[in-house]
Order: C-alpha cells, then sequence, then structure tokens
C-alpha cells in the first residue's frame, strides 16, 4: 500500500499556553473522508491550518510530525503543496471585486504560470467545479451579489477547481441550507471515493455518521478519539463531547442522534 | 481570456494618454506655447530647445515618476492592509519625510541636504512603525495600521511646531513642500530609475497579489509564499513611497486615487490594474503640475493642491458610473 496522504504523529497544538491537541496522531488515506467534530473554540480550525501548513505558531505551541505524501510537510515548496493539500477557510475573504468565475478560477494559481490565463483544461476544470456546487450559470455575475450560502458554494467550488488530492474543510457547510448540506457532503464523499483523502469539521454529527467514513473528536483537555465513523460517533462519546444528553435513534442507516430536550439540559458553559 | 482584452485595451489607452500629457507639459508653460519643430530661426529654436530640454523635460518626468511611485506604493499598501482606504502615507512615511525636509529648511541647509532629511525621515518612521506594530509574535493588520495612523498624527504635530516656530522666510518654502511641489524637484533620473525597478520588481507578483487579497489563510493554501510577499511589497511600497516624497514633497491623495481609478477602469486583476495605476498616478501629478506652472503663470501653485481639484471629481463620476452598472 501507498504512503498514506497525510500522516500525523504525536502532534501537540497549544494556544497562548493552553493546550488544543495532546499528542495527536492519526493518517488519511485516499478514499477516507473524515469528519472533525469539536466543541467551539476547541481548536479544530488551528488543526486544520496546521496540517495545510499555512500556521505560523510559535515554537513551543507547535510539536509533533505531520507528513504529507511521504514527506515532512515544511519540505514541500508553497506551489507544490498547493498542489496536493488545499483548505477552505472558515471566512474566505472576497478580496477586491471579481466575478464568480474569476474567484473560481483562483484555485488554479498553483498550476498557472503568472502571465498565463491558463489553459482551455483549467477553464473546464472551474466550469466543472462550478456546476459540481450548483453555479452554473452564475460565471458573470459579480461576488458581492452572491447569497450567503451561494459565497459557501463558491468557496466549495474554488478547493474543487485547485482539486488536490487531500482536501480540508472547515465547516464547509455553514450557511448552507438543508437540500445543499447533504448534496455538498454527498458530492465530497464520492470526491474521496474516487481518489482523494477529505477531512471536514463539522457540528452535525449526524452529517458526519451519514456522510464520512471516520471521525476525529476534539474532547477538552486536548484529549482526542479517532477512527471509524460507527466506533467513535457513539451516544456515549458525543454525550461527553457536548455535555448534552442525546436520544438514539435506529434505522436501515444506523445511529440518528437528536438532544434529548425533555432532560435537564445543561447550560453550554458548564465544565464537561 | 475574454477578460483580458478590454483590459489590455484600457492599458494601451492609458499609455497614450500618459505621452499625451507628457507632450503638453514640455509644450505649454509661463513662455508661452513652444515646439522647436515651429521655430522661426536658430536662436528661437536654441532658446525653445534649452527651455524643453532643462527645465520641462526633467520637470515632467519628475512629475510622472513621483506620481507613478505613489500609484505602485499605494496599490500595494490597499492589498496588503486589505484596506481600501489605505494609502502610502498611512504607515507614517510622509510625516517622517516631511520633518526630516522641514528641519532640514529650517537650519537653512541647502537642497540636497534637505532630499536627505527627507529620505532618512522616511525610512526612520517605516522602521519605527513596523518595529512598533511588530512586537510579540504575528503582527496584524490592523496593529499596523494604528500604529502608523497614530505616528503620523504624531509627527503631523511636529510639523505644526516646526512651520510655528519658522522664520517668515522659510515659511513659503515649507508650505509648498508640504503640499507637494516640483519646482524644486532634483534630477529625475534617480526617481525614474527607482520606478522602473520597482515596477519590474512588483509585476512578476501580480497574480500573488490578486491571491493575497483573498486572506492570508487562503493564499497561503493556494501556494503564495506569504510570509515572503508581504515583507517583500512592504519593503517596496516604503521605497516607492520614500523616493517619491524626496522627488516632489508630500504629494497626497494620487496613492489613495490612482489604484482606485485603475481598479475601476481595468478591474481587480493586478497584473493590469498595477500599470494603469502607474500610468494614472503619474499622468496625473503631470496634469496637476502642468496647471500648477500655466493657471496663473508666472506665479506658480503647489501641484499637490491641484491633484484633488482634478482627481476628486474623476473619481466621484467613475464611482457614479460604477453604481449604476
Amino acid at each position: 500500500m501507498s504512503a498514506p496522504l497525510l500522516q500525523v504523529e504525536d502532534l501537540t497544538l497549544k494556544q497562548g499556553g493552553q493546550s488544543l491537541i495532546d499528542k495527536l496522531s492519526f493518517n488519511i488515506n485516499v478514499g477516507e473522508c473524515w469528519a472533525l467534530l469539536g466543541r467551539n473554540g476547541a481548536g479544530k480550525t488551528t488543526l486544520l491550518h496546521t496540517l495545510a501548513g499555512v500556521r505560523s505558531a510559535p515554537r513551543d505551541e507547535h510539536q509533533g510530525q505531520i507528513e504529507l505524501l511521504g514527506q515532512p510537510l515544511t519540505h514541500w515548496p508553497p506551489r507544490q503543496r498547493a498542489r496536493r493539500v488545499g483548505l477552505l477557510t472558515q471566512d474566505p475573504s472576497e478580496g477586491f471585486e471579481a466575478s464568480v468565475f474569476e474567484a473560481a478560477q483562483s484555485g488554479r494559481h498553483p498550476y498557472i504560470e503568472p502571465w498565463s490565463d491558463g489553459t482551455a483544461d483549467d477553464e473546464e476544470i472551474v466550469q466543472h467545479a462550478l456546476a459540481t456546487c450548483g453555479l452554473n450559470g452564475f460565471a458573470t455575475r459579480r461576488i458581492n451579489s452572491l447569497s450567503g450560502g451561494e459565497r459557501r458554494r463558491l468557496g466549495i467550488a474554488t478547493l474543487l477547481a485547485q482539486n488536490p488530492p487531500l482536501m480540508l474543510l472547515d465547516e464547509p457547510l455553514n450557511h448552507l441550507d438543508l437540500p445543499w448540506q447533504w448534496c455538498i457532503l454527498r458530492q465530497l464523499r464520492a470526491l474521496a471515493e474516487q481518489s482523494h483523502g477529505l477531512f471536514i469539521s463539522l457540528h452535525d454529527p449526524n452529517m458526519a455518521r451519514q456522510g464520512c467514513t471516520h471521525a476525529l473528536l476534539i474532547l477538552n483537555h486536548g484529549t482526542w478519539l479517532a477512527g471509524r465513523v460507527e466506533d467513535i460517533l457513539t451516544r456515549t462519546h458525543l454525550e461527553a463531547l457536548y455535555g448534552l444528553k442525546l436520544r438514539q435513534l435506529e434505522d436501515d442507516r444506523g445511529a440518528w442522534f437528536v438532544p434529548d430536550i425533555r432532560a435537564d439540559m445543561q447550560s453550554p458553559h458548564a465544565p464537561l | 481570456m475574454t477578460s483580458l482584452r478590454p483590459s489590455a485595451l484600457w492599458l494601451a489607452l492609458l499609455c497614450i494618454a500618459s505621452l499625451l500629457v507628457l507632450l503638453a507639459n514640455l509644450a505649454l508653460g509661463s513662455n508661452d506655447w513652444v515646439w522647436p519643430l515651429f521655430a522661426t530661426d536658430d536662436a528661437a529654436w536654441l532658446m525653445q530647445k534649452t527651455i524643453i530640454m532643462e527645465l520641462r523635460l526633467p520637470r515632467v518626468l519628475a512629475a510622472f515618476a513621483a506620481g507613478g511611485l505613489l500609484a505602485l506604493a499605494g496599490t500595494l499598501i490597499q492589498v496588503l492592509t486589505r484596506n481600501p482606504l489605505a494609502d502610502p502615507y498611512i504607515l507614517g512615511i510622509s510625516g517622517g519625510a516631511a520633518v526630516g525636509a522641514l528641519l532640514a529648511i529650517l537650519l537653512g541647509l541647502p537642497l540636497l541636504m534637505q532630499h536627505l532629511g527627507a529620505a532618512s525621515g522616511a525610512f526612520a518612521a517605516l522602521l519605527l512603525v513596523i518595529a512598533l506594530a511588530r512586537g510579540e509574535g504575528a503582527w496584524t493588520r490592523q496593529r499596523l495600521l494604528l500604529t502608523g495612523v497614530v505616528l503620523a498624527s504624531a509627527l503631523g504635530a511636529v510639523i505644526t511646531l516646526l512651520l510655528a516656530l519658522a522664520p517668515e522666510t522659510s515659511l513659503r518654502g515649507m508650505l509648498f513642500w508640504l503640499m507637494g511641489d516640483l519646482s524644486g524637484a532634483p534630477a529625475p533620473w534617480l526617481a525614474l530609475i527607482g520606478l522602473g525597478v520597482l515596477t519590474l520588481l512588483t509585476l512578476p507578483w501580480a497574480r500573488d497579489l490578486n491571491i493575497l487579497t483573498r486572506g492570508e489563510a487562503s493564499a497561503a493554501s493556494l501556494g503564495v509564499a506569504v510570509r515572503e510577499l508581504r515583507w517583500g511589497a512592504y519593503v517596496l511600497a516604503a521605497m516607492a513611497t520614500a523616493l517619491a516624497v524626496i522627488t516632489a514633497g508630500s504629494i497626497g491623495f494620487v496613492g489613495l486615487l490612482a489604484p482606485h481609478l485603475a481598479r475601476l477602469l481595468v478591474g481587480a486583476d493586478h497584473r493590469f490594474a498595477l500599470p494603469s495605476a502607474i500610468l494614472l498616478g503619474g499622468s496625473l501629478v503631470m496634469l496637476a503640475d502642468l496647471l500648477a506652472r500655466t493657471l496663473i503663470a508666472p506665479q506658480q501653485l503647489p501641484a499637490g493642491a491641484l491633484i484633488a481639484l482634478i482627481g476628486a471629481p474623476l473619481f466621484l463620476a467613475l464611482l457614479y458610473r460604477e453604481g449604476k452598472a
């Protein structure tokens, strides 16, 4: 078997002296679609930015090894790295005025020389990415005329145009309506099954359980759990994660979890 | 491909417009219309040639270089701070240069020392801003902006004090320097070469600049060497500003206006917006200086004051057109 897309060993991340993740070890292989779950402020974004190689942290806030396709992440030159791992940030800035097509085209940046506008192939990849995210027909629209959900899909389309084997997505389903949440998640899963590895942070355990193959939970004080969704996304683990009583429903697709609002709800501020 | 053609056309038009403004600057002046080709006899030809080659050409080239440099710096600073209100002076560079130059004028030092004073003031201010804004860890855009703004106000206070202390005789020179003035411009070659070199250094990064406007994390994940680009762009912007200020005093508004005008005309792709901004900035200052020399000739006005008079209506008209579209 070839080297994993991403290999993380003993990764410890801190922020302002506080431990976010302690000695995290896990691999992402082709064909796997990982869900990343954790409470607000648990360090999901920090982890995603670290794995994408875009976090510049002081030495003492970052320990451990990250290997991308068998080579240490930091050894990859930026453009080469960007052809292998891509990141959808939580709130991408729109930048200056541009059309939807131009914005999505920036996903091809790592492949296109400074003075070229890309080949017909590049253009086709961008068009296809826009279509995948339901943005065909939007190509000439200005970005600032888009709705929040449409902008989110444009961000995802930009990552699809970049098309790196390893895709990291920071809450891609934010702002999306229910049909689009499922549609996008299904497309991402299909992408993983073709030839990619995905790592997606999200807040809905049912989406994670139904749409992903693996899950990483960031619990408090830097502890974590990683493995297949059916082993990780269990009622016990999720109740521990959220500090919330959950009801478990079963059907032919497996377990579904809903908050038990009849039980005394703990304040979200309460210590877990 | 389709989006390239109108941009390239605009760029070509701007080149022609810049050339026309340059020619007008050579032909027009307090000495009426001059053009050696139409001279009637050898003596007139010689005199007109001297006026053009030794007075007007250096001055118009200095005007173009100063405007182009400020536009280049403004474009870079607006990308780096992702703030459309930012201009090259927001880092306190012009304040530092002004204090340096005014001190030299106040002490009655020769012109060369005034330029040196402006240059050292500009770089001292820049180093101070970066050192203060850097602090521990990563320096944020907001901290840099705030530090620059606060330093600029402090330097503004120093300038006011210097003006209050100055004797009547040097006051006019000092005021003209502050408003931006090309009558005392040194030989334009340094600024012109500087403009050429800095433009050539910046253009290969134009596409990376486009990506950088989408945020640093996004840009880094798309393969932009963000840290290097950011440092390089700050240094280039600072050098451009310092060169412009030495050449023409603290001409305001060009650095803010030219990048916006360029984006309104050719779009946000910096491969076209950057050279367009440089041509627009250069043309604006040349045009302003032409008016400064000729409006109430033989008396001269400070070119800096006229830029806002030309630029503001132009900008508002374009903005209005954009809003209607």
